[in-house]
């Protein structure tokens, strides 16, 4: 049994000229203890010392890759108490076939790999997390931090922070051992405290300040913060104490937010306040003259969009452009337009007071000869074109929207409705606003010849009042 | 307007800039203090996050705006003259001084400063690089700058800018000319495409001139990169992976951030009150990802697409839509199939593949093989063969795209 005396836990050079020295008498891994400092590991310490200086001599001329070395310089930092045995059992192997190091699948190499991964992890953590606090001695400031790696890092990483704080005395205090530089040298001290390190910073308030306000309430996303910043690193780091009431507050400084906006003086009333409704309504329209969403831009003639008064209290949407809507550009201006102009007078809704839409902007159709027939938007079609009828909805505020046919009901309450079983009634949308759901004009122009057309208009009808007469008492 | 304490300034000027996705301190070369008279390093490559915020956000850079007074009227800045918002404005010596006390206590990489158009696009410009002429001329600071630059501003003025600053960037805002015109009518499209292409130009020419005289002063060494708002106008997901391609090619970004457009305090009438998913602004950063690292084309994540709706799937990630969509190409074989075909597979990163690329010359690779070297082979099963398994029948599964869809699941942040 050989025991090889190792000056400190990260003392890698230790590890090997001693290794390459046991490598060159082919002492097997089993026969090898490997002590640190004057901790006993076993009986056989006492060999130790003897051991040492005899191994360095024997050093002979023995390759392995540099990819090897550096592999072994990181995880030797880890603080996996076999880590300098596994080394030695890999050494031994790669000494045997040197590409073997090359093979990531085997069990040992991932193993060590994986060392070496949680130490580089460590030591970026640590220049990412050290938070110094500023001590004022004769000499002048001097900026001190206390951080507990998980590793043996301490001293392979001072070398980043002389880099970056040359001209700066600072110190780090961990349990595992301290730096101090003094601008010029740099020093290391035994283990410390937390109460050796100073207890605050005036300029913590103000980063902390900063920390909230970075922070964006609109997205909370805790899961992503703790995969980067681990639980463990917390309690080092001031600004983590203000993560929990951050949280809890998000969605009230969210809500606080769009109840702000809900609420904002009319547009257009005050001095130079933002776009007026309609003005935003024409620039919409604009914009959707152009729309590519999903592809029915491309046979139809030109993008129908919705008209009527900016701050309309009824909005009514019905399903698509037809054949002389199209050509037209406009509404609601085709067979079907006619009967739902009757109707609305019927019904007593004036037709310029209200905002009428459709769910699908472009006009959908099979060319059967020379005529266009009208062709079904799928869902595809209408999930494309409701972020225009949120628009819409979002500028018009209406307190009212009736939802005319399948595709309009879709649109508005994102699922498949049957129109027959909900027709008449109010349902909630989701921000509140109820939508009253009846048939398409067009139903209306389709029936069989068996049926009873004056009564299902007298129904179509009856369902426009009911939705117009919910508005009075509030009005 | 009284005095203002520097933390409230910094309240009101921090939360006005964090609409800006970017806070990254990459790309740059290796430097330190040692040969001078003040403080700062950079890495060379990767930057370093000091904190992270609770909306899962990198915090690397102190990143704050000038003032939060503004000229212009985009409806969907916070900061837009018709808000109500409470206004502040720092002094060139407040962010210098600012920026020193946080990276002497080790809070962050550097500067990340942009502003509000205050009096002329040119004077806006000056205050801008006065902080950063100040921050490396008086006080030999060797962290990481990043400006914002206007498009309006004179020539000189944003040459300085980028002679001073590791990185410069310049926000195309919307990916469509049609909703920039809609949401920001005093911006245009033209007018910040040829600032960039302007910016491009003095990059390369920097690069060129360091290349051959070795004391030709750097200038943006970390490339140039832009925004642009997710949600806002009509731009579906295949129009936004196209135009983003289309920008980095245009003007060899180094990134293109997206940023969800939030609601926010005061908002404009124009714009939605509803918030894209975050979901959303995942997807686009993944498909961005792919197109960078994994060899895929535009037209490729396109594909990966909703047909009807352009959209990206919510559920699953693009690299996977993507092999739904493409099932033929699938399963690879991991011991014989060239690289780009298994950066294909779902549930493989680059690591990953490496690790099988190297290991498969040593080694037939079975599963227990791959396994060692993935997180979960669970993904994978349905895609790959090797020397032990086939998925017989998986592929043609009607159902396979539910049984790879990962189930949502919540972290509990605050249990025991």
């Amino acid at each position: 049994m050989r025991v090889v005396r190792l000056d400190a836990e990260d003392d890698f050079d230790g590890w090997r000229i001693a290794a390459r020295s046991l490598a060159s008498e082919g002492v097997a891994p089993a026969d090898v203890v490997w002590q640190i400092g004057d901790r006993m590991v076993d009986l056989f310490a006492a060999e130790a010392a003897s051991n040492k200086g005899g191994l360095a001599a024997s050093a002979s001329p023995l390759r392995v890759s540099r990819q090897f070395i550096e592999l072994a310089r990181d995880a030797a930092l880890h603080s996996e108490p076999e880590r300098f045995s596994l080394l030695y059992v890999l050494l031994l192997r790669l000494l045997d076939q040197p590409e073997a190091l090359q093979d990531r699948a085997d069990p040992l190499i991932r193993r060590i790999e994986g060392f070496a991964r949680n130490v580089r992890r460590d030591s970026h953590k640590m220049h990412a997390f050290v938070r110094f606090r500023e001590l004022k001695d004769d000499v002048g400031p001097r900026f001190v931090a206390w951080f507990e790696p998980e590793h043996h890092i301490l001293r392979a990483n001072a070398g980043f922070f002389v880099d970056r704080f040359t001209n700066m005395r600072w110190s780090i205090l961990t349990p595992r051992g301290t730096l101090h530089w003094d601008g010029a040298v740099l020093a290391e001290g035994p283990p410390a405290t937390r109460a050796d390190a100073p207890g605050g910073d005036p300029v913590e308030d103000v980063w902390k300040a900063y920390y909230s306000a970075i922070f964006n309430p609109a997205r909370v996303m805790p899961q992503a913060m703790l995969k980067e910043m681990p639980r463990k690193y917390w309690k080092n780091m001031p600004e983590t104490a203000l993560v929990p009431q951050l949280i809890a507050g998000a969605r009230k400084r969210e809500l606080a937010m769009i109840e702000q906006a809900r609420t904002a003086p009319p547009v257009g009333a005050g001095q130079g306040k933002g776009r007026s409704g309609p003005e935003a309504l024409v620039l919409l329209a604009e914009e959707a003259t152009g729309c590519q969403r999903c592809p029915l831009w491309k046979p139809a003639t030109q993008t129908v969009f919705g008209e009527g008064p900016h701050d309309a209290e009824i909005m009514i949407v019905g399903e698509q452009p037809g054949d002389q809507e199209d050509l037209a550009g406009r509404a609601f201006v085709g067979p079907a337009g006619a009967v739902f102009d009757r109707a609305l007078t019927q019904a007593g809704i004036d037709r310029k007071r209200a905002y009428v839409t459709n769910a699908v902007k472009h006009f959908k159709f099979e060319q059967r000869g020379k005529r266009r027939i009208h062709a079904r938007p799928n869902t595809g079609e209408i999930e494309a074109c409701r972020w225009w009828v949120d628009q819409e909805r979002a500028i018009v505020r209406p307190r009212l929207v009736i939802a005319m046919g399948a595709t309009a009901a879709r649109s508005l309450t994102g699922r498949s409705v049957t129109i027959g079983k909900e027709r008449g009634r109010a349902v909630s949308l989701p921000d509140g606003t109820p939508c009253w759901i009846t048939v398409h004009p067009s139903y209306l122009l389709r029936l069989p010849a068996e049926a009873d057309s004056d009564a299902e208009f007298a129904r179509y009808v009856a369902d426009l009042r009911s939705a117009a007469q919910s508005l009075a008492p509030m009005a | 307007m009284p005095a203002l304490e520097v933390a409230e300034k910094l309240t009101i000027l921090a939360d006005a800039a964090k609409y800006d996705a970017s806070c990254s301190s990459s790309g740059v070369k290796k430097r330190d203090s040692r040969d001078g008279k003040g403080i700062g390093s950079t890495l060379g490559g990767g930057g370093i996050c000091h904190a992270y915020a609770p909306d899962g956000r990198c915090i690397s850079l102190l990143k704050v705006l000038l003032t939060n007074s503004c000229i212009f009227d985009c409806h969907y800045c916070i900061n837009r003259k018709s808000s109500n918002v409470r206004r502040a404005r720092f002094t060139a010596k407040e962010v210098v001084d600012l920026t020193l006390d946080f990276y002497r206590r080790n809070y962050i990489e550097g500067l990340f400063l942009s502003s509000g158009i205050i009096r002329t696009p040119d004077y806006t410009m000056e205050q801008i690089v006065e902080v950063a002429r100040s921050l490396r001329e008086d006080h030999d600071f060797r962290g990481y700058i990043h400006l914002k630059t206007i498009p309006d501003a004179d020539p000189e003025l944003v040459a300085a800018a980028g002679r001073h600053a590791d990185r410069v960037s310049i926000n195309v805002e919307l990916p469509t000319a049609s909703g920039l015109q809609r949401l920001a009518p005093e911006k245009s499209q033209s007018r910040i495409e040829g600032a960039m292409g302007t910016m491009r130009s003095a990059i390369e020419d920097g690069a060129d001139a360091r290349k051959r005289f070795r004391s030709a002063p750097s200038f943006a060494p970390a490339g140039q990169s832009t925004q642009m708002i997710v949600g806002a106008d009509a731009a579906t997901d295949r129009d936004i992976v196209s135009r983003a391609a289309s920008l980095y090619e245009k003007f060899d970004l180094k990134r293109v951030y997206y940023s969800a457009f939030s609601p926010i305090p005061d908002a404009s009438t124009v714009l939605p009150l509803r918030r894209p998913p975050l979901m959303r602004e995942h997807r686009l950063y993944q498909s961005d990802w792919l197109i960078r690292f994994y060899q895929y084309s535009p037209q490729e994540v396109s594909a990966a697409a909703d047909a009807a709706t352009g959209m990206l799937p919510l559920d699953i990630d693009p690299k996977l839509a993507w092999a739904l969509q493409f099932r033929d190409r699938f399963p690879i074989d991991v011991n014989r199939a060239p690289r780009e075909m298994l950066l294909r597979i779902p549930g493989l990163g680059i690591k990953a593949v490496d690790a099988i690329v190297a290991a498969r010359r040593w080694r037939t690779l079975r599963m227990e093989d791959v396994a060692r070297m993935t997180v979960s082979v669970k993904k994978l099963r349905p895609f790959i063969v090797t020397a032990d398994w086939r998925p017989t029948a998986l592929l043609d599964r009607a159902d396979l795209r539910p049984l790879v869809t990962p189930r949502a699941t919540q972290l509990e942040l605050f249990a025991a």
